[in-house]
């Protein structure tokens, strides 16, 4: 006898608020397609293009634990955020999130986490911003690991020429975030 | 040695197992009751998951749970006693104490076991629990007792 999706519902709600889970999560769909979208306690951990949970949740867990349950309406706060932002009435992120660097790679990401919507910057620029001009190259690395893309907006940072360079989730989504908040290449001197 | 399997995430864990439990719990308790003992089985679950050292045997150690919440129900429905009745001496549930005596069997046995001689269960349930036939069931549980005797605990 199988279990009916309300009881499964119930449980997961259950599971969740009982506050004994390590990671809740959820697929939200957006004009980017499906994401995936990750929280701790603490705050949004994860979010991930074309997710594949049979890939997906084994990172999460061994990250974070291994209590990791899909919990729709633990994710509620976040894909109204997503939503509103990819509906253009959003254009800051207010949610809690738990993401966890060393050193430099914090200070880019306090850096990343300034440059404000519907702008850019490059990676040289906010390599400088942290302290070291000379590592663009390893803020690129940083973006192309951010664990929480559009919340953390690396879509914004670009190569020095005004190209786009490289993203995580594929140019193309680079692109269409670029568009949607309206920016324009056009570089500060 | 047994190969020491990755503890998988708990979504998987649970997808993998809440039909089985479900249906093994509405045997036992009928529709109605089973739903809450079904939440209180996974939540049980989840709360010692983060302590499990390996995944061998998810499968058992889940309807044991199950078996334990199927027994706690039983017990709260019962009328309580009255006053005057004989107190016994050790009010342990035989089946905590079975679950001690049995822990160095081989896994499948030591489920057999407890299933059976501490929470009462027929051997088509035991089967369910363990993915296999009511034969296998019953070989498992008689293997088991068999190696808790030669231990000296008599059942």
């Amino acid at each position: 006898m199988n279990v009916s999706e309300d009881l499964d519902r119930r449980f997961r709600e259950l599971a969740a608020v009982e506050g004994t889970l390590d990671v809740a999560y959820d697929f939200v769909d957006t004009p980017l397609g499906s994401l995936l979208v990750a929280q701790t306690e603490r705050g949004l951990c994860q979010i991930g293009f074309d997710p594949e949970p049979e890939r997906d949740l084994d990172p999460l867990a061994r990250l974070f634990g291994s209590k990791v349950l899909r919990v729709p309406k633990a994710l509620d706060e976040p894909k109204r955020e997503l939503d509103e932002y990819f509906a253009g009435s959003r254009t800051e992120f207010e949610l809690p999130v738990d993401v966890v660097f060393d050193s430099f790679r914090l200070r880019v990401m306090d850096e990343l986490a300034r440059v404000p919507y519907g702008s850019v910057t490059t990676y040289g620029a906010l390599a400088a911003k942290a302290g070291n001009p000379r590592a663009a190259r390893a803020v690129g690395m940083f973006m192309n690991r951010n664990p929480i893309p559009i919340v953390l907006p690396c879509h914004r940072v670009v190569g020095a020429s005004g190209s786009l360079v490289g993203y995580g989730g594929g140019l193309e989504r680079k692109e269409r975030l670029l568009q949607l908040e309206g920016a324009s290449l056009t570089l500060p001197v | 040695m047994m190969e020491a399997v990755a503890v998988p995430p708990f979504e998987r864990f649970y997808v993998e197992h809440r039909d089985g439990v479900f249906a093994f719990l509405v045997r036992r308790l009928g529709r109605d009751r089973a739903e809450d003992a079904f939440q209180e089985t996974f939540l049980r679950a989840l709360r010692s998951y983060g302590s499990l050292k390996h995944a061998s045997n998810l499968r058992s150690w889940v309807f044991t749970i199950a078996a334990r919440v199927a027994v706690d129900d039983y017990r709260r429905r019962r009328p309580e006693p009255l006053d005057g009745d004989p107190v016994t001496e050790d009010s342990r549930p035989a089946y905590a104490e079975l679950e001690h005596l049995a822990d160095g069997l081989p896994p499948k046995e030591r489920v057999a076991v407890v299933l059976r001689y501490g929470y009462d269960l027929e051997y088509a349930e035991i089967a369910t629990a363990l993915g296999s036939s009511e034969e296998a069931a019953r070989q498992a549980a008689s293997s088991g007792v068999r190696r808790l005797r030669r231990k000296g605990v008599q059942l």
